[in-house]
């Protein structure tokens, strides 16, 4: 068993058992679900039903619907896009990054947001799809025989990089997200009592029994996916951002655009994570295993990714002067001082100051702060693609040319009604699935979990077992004594010791092994027949004294007689 | 003889562990595990191998890049080869640079599925399959492992019990299989 320095906090607090984090996780399943989700259900449902409203329009009347104009082609449709696909990367960067570096905090968080990962990339792709206008012709992305045309796809632009791209990553991602939720979803129809829930689980189960040969497979599935989708979230938006450096617009060829929209990406990423993680763990009750030390390393990321995406845009700042083309310098200064300086200072102050606040130790622990950092995160890197995509061009070669752009009704209608298809989904996930990946969260319970990190030597109970069985016959006079005060109990009366921190299941047995079976005797305890009782189990000296075991076993029986 | 199975059920995956270790170091033949979770270190004990998914895995990978690079090498170079300002795609290999991506894609794109797809089959995890486990608990806390009186024949199921018993269980259960 892998071990961890005593000075780490705990990933999992409280005193929870295995049965515990399969309650904690499934109980949101099964109760019926709080008024607040329906509320919050229906308006995601409106705003997206009107969002799907927006894009039939645009279907049967023609893109000519949004705001475009002949100098600005290109603009909320590639926005939104381009942010979607950002806001995807933090769900397989968690899942698979992490894996591979071993982060074990990821497990608090991974199923979540590589649902959300998943759902935002849904989101992305619809941009591209309504933005061919005649969507019925879409498959004509594929590389088809030449009755379809004269041509085939050309394989050297970046747009068509794109559609193998996202559509790898959306195909890979939700086979990642699937594989691992199996397993949960066996936890859930093993626990099932209505007959529709067990049948609709045990289909989305696949048949799953936890079988040694299959935890075998399934870990190293779960390597390799990890190893595969790495590259792959770096490659997606690398290729997203070919979209524009690939391109001769001022402001828009740069070398810098793929690793800076790379860390944009995990940045804002992280920021959607963060925004649905802290409302989510306080309405399902899970803020014992997403709690503020996984917030503060959400933080972290986010700052560290911030400060990239700062250092690019002043390095592309320098790079417009430096590259002494006046057209490159006109495309920035235009940006920061032209008609569109509000958006660009928008972008500055949300992109780069806000996450420098996260080196505050007590900012990027206060989940308020945090929430709020969150949202202004995203908002930031909505208007980071708005000023990368609009300012380049609504200035370009021609002055007579030159414009501005305003969103149509279509335009909005279509963003905010992917925001509200995003919550649907979102919302679906949480109600249905296990939110938690319940199967790496035991995985970690005994290196990790609060309780047990306190009794490092509790792990392999077989060893000090036998040396109990020696003890035992050694010391049966003495434990009489202690008996003699506490009172005797037995078998019969046994209470669940384990629920005492620091005791599991093997130090339970050598607490049997020595007479003391449930909470009242050990209620009756206090420093001198402690020391006896550490003498007589011959472990962990001092402990029941620091822990105050009386007092919880007090507590305890209160709670047992309620 | 009919043949009976026999599951130990523990409440811990290291005390399943190490009664796994104690039974097979006595000769016992355990045939299957079932856990909530992976336990690190079970296989080797119970005599699993491991799995050779991950050199399929690299089969698939390389399917997909041949089959990218044979495709656009096709669509690109043989059948059309588009001349872009004058320069018309006569050489794949001069003209890598713009396949890369596409190339790269298509290997993940085809390790992960068949990957995925393999692992499947394998396991017969399916869309409606029943669930095997002999118990439902298995799923949530329970640590079992299952033994056949017809494979450990050299033991009677008494014998086998007070072996079982000695290694921490918190239940014991038997079920008669034709």
């Amino acid at each position: 068993m892998h071990k961890e320095a005593a000075i780490r906090e705990p990933l999992i607090l409280g005193h929870k058992t295995y049965h515990d984090i399969t309650e904690d996780v499934c109980r949101p399943i099964e109760d019926k679900a709080p008024r607040m989700w329906y509320i919050l259900f229906g308006i995601a449902l409106i705003i997206g039903l009107y969002g799907v409203g927006c894009i039939l329009y645009l279907l049967g009347t023609g893109v000519g619907v949004w705001g475009l104009n002949k100098t600005v082609g290109w603009a909320w449709d590639i926005t939104n896009f381009v942010w979607w696909v950002g806001i995807g990367h933090a769900g397989t960067l968690i899942s698979a990054v992490l894996l591979l570096f071993r982060q074990k905090w990821r497990m608090a968080i991974n199923r979540s947001a590589e649902a959300m990962t998943i759902f935002a990339v849904f989101m992305a792709g619809l941009f591209p799809l309504i933005h061919m206008g005649r969507l019925w012709l879409g498959y004509w992305v594929l590389p088809l025989p030449n009755q379809f045309g004269s041509l085939w796809v050309n394989f050297n632009s970046p747009l068509l990089w794109d559609v193998f791209a996202i559509s790898t990553y959306l195909s890979v991602s939700l086979v990642f997200w699937y594989i691992g939720l199996i397993p949960d979803f066996a936890t859930i129809r093993d626990r099932a009592k209505k007959p529709i829930a067990k049948k609709m689980y045990t289909i989305l189960s696949f048949g799953w029994s936890g079988r040694a040969k299959h935890w075998n497979r399934f870990e190293l599935v779960s390597l390799v996916l990890a190893g595969l989708a790495t590259p792959l979230v770096f490659s997606v938006h690398s290729i997203v951002s070919f979209d524009f450096a690939t391109s001769v617009i001022p402001g828009w060829h740069t070398t810098i655009f793929p690793p800076y929209f790379v860390a944009g990406a995990v940045f804002s990423g992280f920021a959607m994570v963060q925004t649905l993680m802290l409302v989510m763990r306080k309405a399902m009750g899970l803020e014992a295993y997403i709690h503020t030390k996984h917030v503060e390393y959400m933080n972290i990321v986010i700052m560290v990714t911030g400060s990239i995406v700062g250092t690019a845009y002043i390095t592309e700042l320098f790079i417009s002067w430096y590259s002494g083309v006046e057209y490159e310098a006109y495309a920035f200064i235009n940006r920061a001082t032209g008609p569109y300086w509000w958006a660009y200072w928008m972008m500055m102050t949300c992109n780069v100051i806000s996450p420098q606040l996260m080196w505050f130790r007590r900012l990027r622990r206060s989940l308020l702060f945090t929430f709020i950092i969150s949202i202004v995160v995203n908002i930031g890197m909505w208007f980071e693609r708005y000023v990368i995509i609009v300012t380049s061009i609504h200035r370009d070669y021609l002055p007579s040319s030159w414009s501005m752009h305003y969103p149509s009704h279509i335009d909005i209608g279509v963003y905010v009604g992917t925001i509200g298809l995003f919550f649907v989904f979102f919302l679906l996930f949480a109600r249905f699935f296990p939110v938690l990946a319940l199967n790496e969260v035991k995985t970690i319970l005994k290196s990790s979990g609060e309780s047990y990190k306190n009794a490092p030597d509790d792990h392999h109970p077989a060893p000090t077992q036998v040396a109990n069985a020696d003890q035992k016959q050694n010391q049966t006079g003495n434990s009489s004594d202690l008996i003699a005060k506490v009172g005797s109990a037995d078998a019969s009366t046994k209470d669940d010791l384990k629920k005492l921190s620091g005791v599991g299941p093997a130090f339970e047995k050598a607490l049997n092994a020595i007479g003391i079976w449930s909470f009242e005797q050990i209620s009756k305890m206090s420093k001198q027949e402690y020391d006896m009782m550490d003498g007589l189990t011959g472990k962990f000296p001092g402990k029941a004294e620091r822990e105050d075991w009386a007092a919880q076993a007090k507590e305890l029986m209160n709670a047992n007689n309620k | 003889m009919a043949d009976k199975v026999i599951y130990a059920m523990y409440d811990d995956d290291d005390v399943l562990k190490d009664g796994a270790k104690k039974l097979v170091s006595k000769g016992v033949k355990v045939t299957e595990v079932f856990s909530p979770f992976p336990i690190h270190g079970i296989d080797p004990i119970i005599g699993i191998e491991n799995t050779r998914l991950g050199i399929m895995a690299f089969i698939y990978g390389l399917t997909g890049l041949t089959l990218a690079t044979l495709g656009m090498r096709y669509f690109m170079i043989v059948d059309w080869p588009m001349n872009i300002g004058g320069k018309p795609n006569f050489s794949y290999l001069e003209n890598i640079l713009s396949f890369v991506p596409i190339s790269f894609e298509f290997t993940v794109l085809c390790a992960a599925h068949g990957m995925a797809i393999t692992y499947f089959l394998r396991n017969k995890t399916l869309p409606g399959m029943p669930a095997q486990n002999p118990d439902p608990r298995t799923t949530d806390d329970r640590f079992v492992i299952e033994l056949r009186t017809s494979e450990n024949s050299q033991f009677t199921a008494k014998e086998l019990e007070a072996m079982i018993k000695d290694t921490g269980i918190v239940e014991l259960d038997q079920k008669d299989v034709a």
